[in-house]
């Protein structure tokens, strides 16, 4: 408190209020003791207590999540870009998301592991490899020409449109039990032996690539990009779809992760496309279910951090500080622990036991019980992971989530074929 | 402040007192109802990108929606498809909710003579709102699904050889969930309006000769005219919107308006998902003209 206003004659009480509380607001130190707080907006995928729980206690920072579904995700970046600091959407919503030149390019500069971030997002390649590019790989929407562009670069850039979090290469959820004979091939979801069994997800632009990957493993077409079809390519595949369905071949489409769930485990479907912790969940419940690999590959997704252009000074500075948190080892174990992959591999294995590493990325048999990370148990000592390594399914990625040149088009096709 | 006085009693005049009582009402309907329609149908003319909108006066949106509704005609295009699904939910959910709600109502208010009974019976009645509506569409599956209950019993009874597949996932489900939803906002307006009529002249029927259906018919259902019409209007204007019902209890493989729109906004095309609100708000709203039509519900309350 300034020592002048206190105790001076003829001051009133409501004077000496207002010079103490101008007095309070001129020490920065308290001020600046109050932790920092980041808006995390995403789907609860990553959002683990956890994870908010390791970063007040390393970094001091607080994080507020804000869950919404993936759509709703890119919906708030378009409309509402000022509501959150830290964004965590999907590589192949960036399409749509940086014409509104609503995010930041981050500078690679800033963040400490960039050249460690595994090559499936900076080259596309697996092990030396390249995998399948079809679609909205991120290699093709990973830079940016500057901080403000809202064009991608062709030739990699100092700025980074989304730091990769989580990624993971999808396929087919069957049930062994009541299949009871191998699948190795996507045209399996339209074998007319599992009529009324079978499912896909009502989600259009991942349904439509499923159905794709079934068009050419039937050998109906070969699609030049399944992830960025022409109008004709869109009918047919539309039309496959359709002729399954007036068929009885569906017996439900789903749209929540639990209802996938639901479906498996209840024996209403016994092959769907299905996510990788669906298929754990239906697992843990006793219900045998596998992760199938099949020949003609996977379709893989993969997510990553953003910022808000109108981000600035204390929490740019924090939401940077989050994010090479985020890729120092301890986040990526956590999320490696649930079957997804995380961006910076090195710093990943050394936060993780050697037993779990070699499960869960080199696809060998477990040595101890497989434990998730609240401690429930997994898989029991000799299981081997459905795919094998992370090599084996990483590698075998033959297209990406994507958004089509003609999405308004497949939209309303794939109303036509629900309402079929 | 004497002129302040004599101010306020001059805009408090009896003629003006109705309008002020009316304002606050009024107000919030405005900005609440009526703003944002307007908005809906202002924004149903616009252009769109993938991340944008722009405001224009074009009626593209609503081509699209009726895109080759003609040309295909007879066959149906997928908006008159999903309007014709949608209708045919409606009058089925309409007439079963109808018969029940107005045979349960029936029970409450003639049967039931005790107050408490019929608080008691009432709540039993609300009990579908107990769960959440996502868990109890659910929890259907163990009920209907291939390997639940109901099959299991059917089965194991002999009385079908192999489990039921359309008791899940299908018309039937669907219809069922709504019916086992909708039915309370039918039996209320009933009931309502059946505690209202004299019991003297359930008397006077009974004195005049008539027979226990004929006083149903001749004196009960027209004295309930009005809770028929607000039920009705309740059930009607719920299943035309609903989406996650019909997804749900169909397998989502059954078209509605509301999963379109749903499906629309999630691509960010406000527009078009405008476009299609506006035409099945028309369609709702020539609905329930028809209905108040046929009952003149200002005369009746």
């Amino acid at each position: 408190m300034k020592p002048g206003t206190k105790g001076q004659a003829g001051v009133s009480r409501r004077t000496v209020l207002k010079g103490a509380a101008a007095a309070i607001a001129g020490f920065p130190a308290i001020v600046s003791a109050q932790p920092v707080t980041l808006r995390y907006l995403g789907t609860a995928v990553n959002q683990s207590k956890e994870i908010a729980q390791k970063v007040k206690a390393d970094l001091g920072l607080v994080i507020e999540y804000i869950p919404v579904t993936t759509d709703e995700v890119a919906k708030r970046i378009i409309t509402q870009p000022n509501s959150f600091d830290v964004v965590d959407a999907e590589y192949f919503q960036l399409r749509k998301l940086i014409p509104s030149g609503n995010l930041l390019g981050m500078d690679a500069r800033r963040i400490k592991y960039a050249d460690k971030i595994t090559p499936v997002f900076t080259k596309g390649q697996v092990a030396g490899k390249t995998i399948g590019d079809q679609g909205t790989a991120p290699k093709k929407v990973f830079y940016l020409e500057g901080p403000t562009s809202t064009k991608f670069a062709a030739a990699p850039t100092q700025w980074i449109t989304l730091i990769p979090t989580v990624y993971n290469a999808d396929t087919l959820g069957i049930r062994p039990d009541l299949i009871k004979r191998p699948i190795g091939s996507w045209a399996e979801l339209l074998n007319g032996e599992f009529k009324g069994k079978a499912a896909i997800l009502n989600i259009p632009s991942i349904g439509i690539m499923d159905a794709a990957m079934v068009v050419e493993s039937l050998g109906a077409y070969k699609y030049r990009d399944k992830g960025n079809m022409t109008k004709p390519e869109i009918d047919l595949t539309i039309k496959t779809l359709i002729d399954a369905k007036k068929a009885g071949q569906f017996r439900a489409f789903w749209k929540d992760f639990n209802e996938s769930v639901n479906l498996m485990a209840s024996g209403e479907v016994v092959i769907q496309s299905m996510w990788s912790p669906a298929v754990t969940k239906v697992r843990s419940m006793g219900v045998p279910c596998i992760y199938q690999p099949l020949k003609e590959g996977y379709r893989a997704w993969a997510a990553g951090f953003g910022l808000p252009k109108t981000l600035t000074g204390k929490k740019l500075d924090a939401s940077y500080e989050f994010i090479n948190w985020f890729l120092s080892g301890w986040a990526g174990a956590f999320l490696n622990r649930q079957g997804y992959y995380s961006a910076v591999l090195e710093t990943a294995k050394a936060n993780m036991e050697p037993y779990e590493w070699a499960y869960w990325m080199e696809g060998k048999p477990a040595e101890k019980d497989i434990k998730a990370p609240d401690g429930t148990l997994l898989e029991k000592a000799g299981t081997v992971r459905d795919g094998g390594s992370y090599e084996a399914r990483m590698g075998a990625v033959a297209c990406w989530n994507a958004v089509m040149d003609e999405n308004d088009y497949m939209v309303r096709k794939w109303n036509e074929f629900i309402a079929a | 402040m004497e002129r302040v006085h004599r101010r306020l009693s001059q805009l408090i005049t009896p003629a003006a007192a109705p309008y002020w009582q009316v304002a606050p009402l009024a107000g919030v309907f405005a900005v609440f109802f009526l703003l944002p329609l307007a908005i809906t149908v202002a924004v149903s003319f616009w252009r769109y990108t993938e991340y944008s909108m722009i405001p224009a006066l074009v009626g593209d949106n609503y081509a699209s929606v009726f895109a080759g509704c003609l040309a295909e005609l007879p066959a149906l295009c997928v908006t008159f498809k999903t309007y014709v699904s949608t209708l045919k939910f409606c009058v089925l959910v309409w007439l079963v909710t109808l018969v029940l709600g107005f045979t349960v109502a029936y029970f409450l208010a003639f049967h039931v003579r005790s107050l408490t009974w019929q608080t008691v019976l009432f709540l039993l009645c609300t009990i579908p709102f107990w769960t959440s509506n996502v868990i109890r569409m659910i929890s259907w599956v163990p009920l209907l699904g291939r390997n639940g209950l109901v099959n299991t019993v059917l089965v194991a009874s002999g009385a079908v050889p192999a489990p039921l597949e359309w008791l899940l996932f299908s018309d039937f489900a669907v219809v069922l969930a709504f019916v086992h939803l909708y039915t309370m906002f039918m039996i209320v307006p009933i009931f309502n309006s059946m505690s209202r009529i004299d019991r003297a002249l359930l008397e006077a029927s009974r004195d005049a000769g008539a027979s226990a259906w004929q006083t149903v018919w001749n004196v009960v259902v027209p004295l309930s005219k009005p809770g028929l019409v607000i039920g009705s209007i309740f059930v009607v204007t719920l299943v035309m919107g609903d989406y996650v019902t019909i997804g749900v209890m169909g397998g989502q493989q059954i078209a509605s308006v509301g999963k379109i729109i749903q499906v629309e906004l999630s691509y960010l095309q406000f527009p078009l998902a405008a476009a299609n609100a506006v035409i099945l708000l028309g369609a709702v709203l020539a609905i329930i003209c028809t209905m108040t039509r046929l009952v003149d519900l200002r005369r009746e309350l």
